[in-house]
């Protein structure tokens, strides 16, 4: 460790604890508490990556989570961010971006043809010719992108928590925590959130040399930590602003889901490179970041320096370097020596050169920094005849400032350009918005507390509902501490404005005179500020570029917002743990028990068929023959069950459903078909009557919620005395269905099911087993059928009695896709399958559930009596020739006819009955109305003849589900 | 995501509800083309508008006066006002 510094103060180093690693096959030491990056220079490895599109030599920027640069590659995660990720013993880490490797990447070529890549270089060359695009594309893609991805991870998830509070501080600076504890004096209860595994922001490393901060350091940092009222989190990125304070925090565990009352922002701001020639070149820096590796990482950052600054930051930055060891060749301030104050007096007694109203014009070096070129500079150009060179392996940039007001963009606070601190301050910030700090401009130690007190008073106030007072500007500075101009411009280029894309200030300039002058084109056409840093580092001078190109102002040119989260957030924090609750009948374990094939219906999870899923075919072959000669019993409990009561539920049935339900007699019931507004089917099922004011309803299983909240409204809107109990999970239900059904349930029943006390559609109530059920007599699946409605905690005993009993009729459990051949074969539809998002009544066959002349008035009457005559297309059912043995046709094939699409094949199955494959088809007029063969164009693309023919398939007067056949013969 | 101050049940996430958009009355004896626009039409324009809102986990429905623009609730409406007869 060459670099490694003795013990700094505030270091955030454990010496006691040492850890190896590997970075591109070499082997590392560093201690615990080091980011990879500062245990890497601590070896003196300053080359820490290569760019995204030249394949630069580049190093440390920041060390504050926007070295985007300097970003690794482990067999497990790729992108990893070695400026701010923890070191850990054993990492084994490459390069990202490197093609070989990073010493020797031999992409370093395509920065040689950089001149012939200007801005837009393949938007406008790699479009044509058009049979090329995919070999372009391909080519692309592999040069494209940082880190690789190794697909076959197993999935690893983080949990999400959640957290409330009154006022959430962001950031734990000087500023946050004064605005932290002068709201937690107040009551509040605080949260004070940083990113960094330690509070302090820049009090720990750019003042740490100063005596009267200590004194306030020590105090705040004791007074948050001891507070009742202040919870205080470290490592936590406050990753995004979302509507009412709900803020989601980024830790190591994971994501906190915040919910405040209030925020401050408290975020600080972030330092601004210069832009000059070489300005990426390992071993140039922001003044910020080489004191954060000192005081943080103990880790000399070069051997000789030199500064280049427009602010007393960059001055101090100088006098911490020579404290930290380093040989400071000069200072080079961009203004005047008169605007330093104290900090100029402090270089002079140490000798220390400084040039004033001079620039770096270039920096030089190959893989690392060698020298630094300075010349006058008036304030926008630089005079490159009067340049003087200066030997140097470190050049600190402090230059100035961009805050970091992401949170505050997206909470719809708006920033203005202050042209006395050259910086964007906040101008306009929403209710239960506050900002402190530098951020609001609030740069010495004083107006930094002061700030600070002030923006917490007001949250508090604002929290209590007392009479508020903002005063955003009291304590800001007076002096600027950015430049307004920190650009030179060379003839030979390499002067980078975004280090994420390899942007040159060409390209920019190149880009604004094209025509792309405004920030948000300029952005998305040479898409600077879209790398992984989003702008951290480009977006201020983008602007200034673009605002100097165009005569415009700062403001008039406007500035992009960061959409939330504006930080990059693993995968696996994001998806949290897995939250897909899946409901389940009684019968489930049975169902389980014996062999069924689960399938996902909507929430639930119903039987798709009970056999081995090599069997599928055959299976559901013997399930369909068993209703249809012996008997069947199937787990409807899936479907939605409401209890409609009071003395107007006859009148909300009429007013929801199509058909009146209102004089359905005592144990009967009524197919229910509901339609929208437009007249589109949205769900079916049956109304039955149990009582002259009490209904039951049941609705398919995917729309059951819904339905129950359609007949909720109604009772609010239509001023109803109606209630409603949904009985979905409280009772199963089954339906035993086949020849035998009667015999069977004869004997377990004292419900009389003669023809003529419980005919075709009754519904009855009495007990089967000893149990209280509803039977209702459905044609269900076109036979004698009886569906058994009952408590949830005897379905089980039930259905195994049935079972039992059964067995002398042969009967056998069938599931959703014996139920759905079973149906076809009836033609019945399936609502959101055999309809889709715009089919009506009347293109579904059922003109006879829409009662025009009858109703006054059901929800979507009017529109289906405009409908009625203006159909376009309707349902039509069709067989396969018989003895067909090609390429069979699928749900969703396209019917084609005379070369156009007329419509679409909605179900097709075999049917065991028929012995032929049948279907339902939604047929575009005038083919549906035509005895024509269909034509329909399966996956092969060939054409496939179907035949016409009328539904229902299989017995089509109904006669096996309202006559017990055994008996009629 | 937003928080409700909801009458009877305090402040809930929005998540917990349903939007079942703006409240409207069908208008009962209208012509082919207003009753068209009533179907396909809503109200686009950021300002006032009332809307429906259920909370799943109660089944409880509300009406709130929403400012579109600024996305904030300015009241719950009682919902006597929004009910209208259908013809029987």
């Amino acid at each position: 460790m060459t670099s490694r510094l003795d013990p700094q103060p505030l270091e955030w180093l454990d010496r006691s604890e040492t850890r190896s690693f590997e970075f591109e096959g070499q082997h590392y030491i560093g201690f615990a508490g080091d980011s990879i990056s500062s245990a890497l220079l601590a070896s003196g490895q300053t080359l820490l990556g290569r760019s995204f599109k030249y394949h630069r030599p580049r190093g440390a920027v920041t060390l504050a989570n926007h070295d985007v640069n300097a970003l690794f590659q482990s067999s497990e995660e790729p992108n990893i961010r070695g400026d701010v990720t923890p070191l850990a013993a054993g990492m084994q880490l490459t390069a990202c971006n490197v093609n070989g490797s990073l010493a020797k990447d031999r992409d370093q070529i395509i920065g040689k043809l950089s001149r012939f890549l200007p801005v837009g270089f393949y938007y406008k060359t790699f479009h044509k010719p058009k049979k090329f695009f995919p070999l372009w594309e391909r080519l692309i893609r592999e040069k494209a992108g940082l880190g690789r991805i190794d697909t076959g991870w197993s999935v690893r998830r983080k949990a999400k928590t959640y957290g409330f509070c009154d006022l959430l501080v962001i950031g734990a600076g000087a500023s946050g925590m004064q605005a932290a504890l002068s709201a937690a004096e107040q009551g509040l209860d605080v949260v004070l959130v940083d990113e960094n595994p330690q509070i302090g922001g820049s009090l720990d490393y750019q003042l740490v040399n100063e005596a009267s901060a200590a004194v306030v350091r020590a105090r705040l940092k004791h007074d948050v930590q001891n507070h009742t009222n202040i919870r205080v989190l470290p490592g936590h990125l406050a990753c995004g602003w979302y509507t009412d304070h709900y803020v989601p925090l980024l830790g190591p565990d994971g994501i906190i889901k915040m919910r405040a009352r209030a925020v401050i922002s408290a975020t600080g701001v972030m330092e601004q490179p210069a832009v000059f020639r070489n300005n990426d070149l390992p071993g140039v820096m922001m003044a910020s970041g080489a004191q954060r590796l000192v005081a943080r990482y103990a880790v000399k950052p070069g051997q000789r320096a030199v500064v280049l600054t427009a602010n007393s930051e960059g001055y101090r930055a100088a006098l911490d370097m020579v404290k930290a060891g380093v040989d400071v060749s000069a200072v080079i301030d961009m203004g005047s020596l008169a605007e330093r104050g104290v900090w100029a007096d402090e270089l002079n007694a140490l000798k220390i050169p400084v040039l004033e109203r001079h620039t770096v014009y270039e920096a030089q070096g190959k893989e690392q920094l060698k020298r630094v070129v300075v010349a006058p500079f008036d304030g926008d150009k630089c005079d490159s005849r009067d340049a003087r060179e200066f030997d140097a392996d470190l050049l600190l940039m402090s230059v100035g400032w961009a805050p970091a007001a992401q949170l505050l963009y997206q909470a719809g606070g708006r920033l203005a350009y202050d042209s006395t601190l050259e910086q964007l301050l906040p101008q306009e910030l929403p209710n239960g918005i506050f900002a402190c700090g530098r951020l609001n401009g609030a740069f010495t130690l004083e107006q930094r507390l002061a700030d600070g007190e002030r923006a917490g008073a007001e949250a508090a106030a604002f929290l209590k509902g007392e009479p508020l007072i903002p005063a955003l500007a009291a304590c800001r500075d007076t002096q600027a501490h950015s430049h307004p101009w920190p650009i030179v411009d060379h003839p030979k280029g390499k002067n980078f404005v975004d280090f994420d894309e390899d942007l040159q200030l060409k390209d920019l300039v190149n880009a604004a005179k094209e025509g792309f002058d405004n920030i948000e084109l300029m952005k998305r056409f040479s898409t600077v500020g879209m790398g992984p840093s989003q702008g951290k580092h480009a977006n201020m001078n983008g602007i200034r570029v673009l605002a100097a190109v165009t005569g415009r102002s700062i403001d008039q040119t406007g500035s992009t917002t960061a959409r939330p989260m504006f930080h990059p957030v693993p995968v696996q924090a994001l998806a949290g743990r897995r939250f897909r609750p899946e409901r389940l009948t009684a019968l489930h374990p049975w169902h389980l028990d014996n062999g069924a094939q689960m399938m996902e219906a909507g929430v639930w999870m119903r039987p798709e068929f009970y056999g081995r899923p090599e069997e599928r075919a055959q299976a559901i072959l013997r399930e369909v023959q068993a209703v249809r000669t012996g008997l069947g019993l199937i787990d409807v409990s899936t479907l939605g069950k409401i209890e409609v009561m009071g003395p107007d539920a006859g009148k909300l049935l009429d007013g929801t459903y199509t058909m009146r339900m209102s004089n359905i007699k005592l144990g009967m019931t009524r197919y229910a078909l509901m339609v929208d507004d437009s007249g589109v089917i949205v769900d079916d099922g049956i109304v039955g009557r149990i009582a002259e004011d009490r209904f039951y309803v049941t609705a398919t299983t995917s729309h059951a919620d819904a339905t129950f909240r359609t007949l909720s409204r109604h009772i609010v809107e239509w001023g109803l005395d109606v209630r409603l109990v949904n009985r979905t999970g409280t009772l199963a239900a089954m339906n035993l269905a086949g020849p035998h059904a009667r015999k069977l349930l004869k004997p377990l029943t004292d419900i009389d099911l003669s023809e003529d006390n419980f005919p075709y559609l009754g519904l009855q109530e009495g007990t089967l087993c000893g149990v209280p059920v509803r039977l209702i007599r459905v044609g269900f699946v076109g036979e004698l059928g009886y569906e058994i409605h009952l408590p949830v905690d005897a379905a089980l005993q039930v259905w195994n009695t049935l079972m039992e009993q059964g067995a002398e009729y042969g009967i056998r459990p069938f599931g959703v896709e014996a139920q759905r051949v079973l149906r076809l074969e009836k033609g019945h539809i399936i609502v959101g399958q055999d309809t889709d998002g715009l089919t009506n009544p009347f293109e579904a066959n059922m003109p006879w559930a829409v009662p025009l002349k009858t109703k006054p008035w059901f929800t979507g009457k009017p529109s289906l009596a405009l409908l009625k005559e203006r159909c376009q297309r309707s349902l039509r059912g069709f067989m396969l020739p018989q003895g067909y043995s090609g390429e069979l046709p699928k749900e969703c094939h396209l019917l084609i006819d005379n070369g156009d699409i007329a419509g679409r094949i909605t179900s097709i199955a075999y049917s065991p009955s028929l012995g032929r494959y049948i279907g339902l088809a939604m047929v575009d007029q005038p083919l549906a109305s035509s005895e024509r063969m269909f034509q329909v164009r399966v996956d092969s693309g060939a054409l496939v003849p179907l035949e016409p023919c009328s539904t229902p398939f299989y017995d089509a007067e109904g006669v096996r589900q309202t006559v017990d056949l055994t008996e009629v013969a | 995501m937003k928080v409700f101050d909801c009458p009877v049940i305090g402040r809930r996430p929005i998540s917990e509800f349903d939007y079942v958009g703006e409240v409207r009355k069908p208008p009962m004896d209208a012509d082919e083309a207003s009753w068209a626009a009533y179907v396909f039409n809503r109200q686009g324009a950021p300002g006032l508008l009332r809307e429906w809102w259920y909370h799943r986990p109660t089944g409880r429905w509300y009406v709130m006066e929403r400012d579109t623009l600024k996305d904030e609730v300015v009241r719950f409406i009682d919902l006597e006002e929004v009910r209208y007869d259908i013809p029987a």
